[in-house]
């Protein structure tokens, strides 16, 4: 009976060593136990395909085609445009909620580059980022709103356009918060209020 | 006769039982160990076609999760980013990397870089990643302090036992919806002002998590 516990710690022992603890690193995919259903033959997003030549289950749209839902009537709301010119104004409804909302997207897709306030400062800069334009400076303080929604759709010169990954409407409330952040920067005592400047002793 | 089974036979059958009991122990104590998520796919961390560091882009430059997983908010897929989201930078900054040659490649033919998943829930189970961060359930919650991996690993088991964890408990683990990709963020109250809180937002969200089959299973 020794021999057999002796073998049988020697067993345990083994297979100790052998697994390993739990939470070990490994590069190797993870060992389904009791497989079931786990993996069914259908397809998941960004994955692959055997079916379609290119290799993917995400079809690209056909050339020319919109997908339904998505197609925007008013020409100026979809691209900032009014005919060939960029155009003023806000096709959004222009409220707290809409700054707020732009504020969100701005510091998530802006703030790296362009900096929390705008002035171009973003800490790639210091990674050897080019030429990041300053919002606030009155170069840029005097691009129609159209303009700027142009550039945040479709960027402009070394800037990629971020048009898939803000949808139009969060577009013009991160122009519209960008056009607060140029109040902010622009702005003087004579902008607050009488009972702010008392306040701020000014 | 006598002498066909010898004295020590007697306590044999004893004998056998006991280490039978002992080896059942270490077999389903083995299988409990070894058998399940907890061992089979935490610290999965695979080779990927380009070693992105997230803890440099988003621990270091404080990149938000969404600058990348961009639709994570809106549908049930949190999205793996285009190559044109690497190069918004990248097509200034360390453009001869030879690490970067597959990303710059994928950029210029169309063709996407072979990223390999390192999540993956059993088909049979439908998660949505919009209901929960949308709910404020971060991503730290299920992905661990992916701000501080140099190499994406699982880090937690991700089996039944643990998701019902939460859907049974849902104040143990909500936050304000401003800090679900702060991951760094704790409750400044501790445990006890995260449980108030909590509860607070279960009532107010009115979170329901579901508990049946058919919430998750369908």
């Amino acid at each position: 009976m020794r021999y057999v516990y002796l073998i049988f710690i020697l067993g345990v022992v083994g297979m100790v060593s052998i697994l390993g603890p739990r939470g070990s690193k490994s590069t190797k995919p993870p060992l389904e136990v009791f497989p079931d259903m786990d993996r069914m033959p259908k397809y998941h997003p960004q994955a692959e395909s055997g079916f379609f030549a290119d290799g993917r289950t995400d079809r690209l749209p056909v050339d020319g085609s919109i997908a339904r839902g998505t197609y925007i009537a008013d020409e100026y709301l979809a691209t900032g445009k009014r005919g060939e010119t960029f155009g003023k104004g806000f096709p959004i409804e222009v409220d707290n909620d809409a700054i707020a909302r732009g504020e969100d997207r701005y510091n998530i897709y802006c703030t790296v580059c362009h900096g929390g306030a705008g002035d171009g400062d973003g800490i790639t800069k210091k990674y050897g980022m080019l030429t990041v334009a300053n919002l606030t400076d009155a170069r840029l303080s005097e691009y129609t709103d159209g303009q700027l929604y142009d550039v945040v759709k479709n960027g402009k010169g070394l800037m990629y356009g971020y048009a898939d990954r803000l949808s139009v409407e969060d577009r013009w409330n991160v122009v519209l918060y960008v056009r607060a952040l140029q109040r902010a920067a622009n702005g003087s005592a004579k902008d607050l209020t009488p009972a702010k400047r008392e306040e701020l002793g000014l | 006769m006598s002498n066909v089974f010898p004295k020590w036979s007697n306590a044999l059958p004893l004998k056998i039982i006991v280490f039978v009991f002992i080896l059942a122990a270490a077999v389903v104590s083995g299988i409990t160990y070894y058998a399940t998520p907890s061992y089979t796919r935490v610290g999965y961390e695979p080779v990927q076609p380009v070693p992105y560091d997230h803890s440099f882009h988003v621990g270091e430059l404080g990149l938000d999760c969404r600058y990348c997983h961009s639709k994570v908010e809106e549908s049930g897929h949190a999205n793996i980013p285009a190559s044109s989201t690497c190069m918004a930078c990248h097509s200034m900054i360390k453009t001869d990397s030879e690490l970067l040659e597959p990303v710059r490649a994928s950029f210029a033919s169309g063709e996407p870089l072979p990223w390999v998943r390192v999540h993956q829930t059993p088909d049979y189970v439908y998660f949505n990643h919009s209901v929960h961060v949308n709910r404020g359930v971060s991503c730290v919650e299920c992905h661990g302090e992916v701000n501080k991996m140099e190499i994406v690993k699982h880090d937690q088991p991700m089996s039944m036992g643990w998701c019902l964890e939460c859907h049974r408990n849902p104040e143990e683990y909500l936050r304000p919806i401003a800090e679900v990709t702060n991951l760094d963020w704790v409750h400044p109250g501790g445990e006890k002002g995260q449980i108030e809180d909590g509860k607070k937002f279960v009532e107010e969200w009115n979170v329901n998590p579901p508990q049946s089959c058919t919430g998750c299973h369908r």
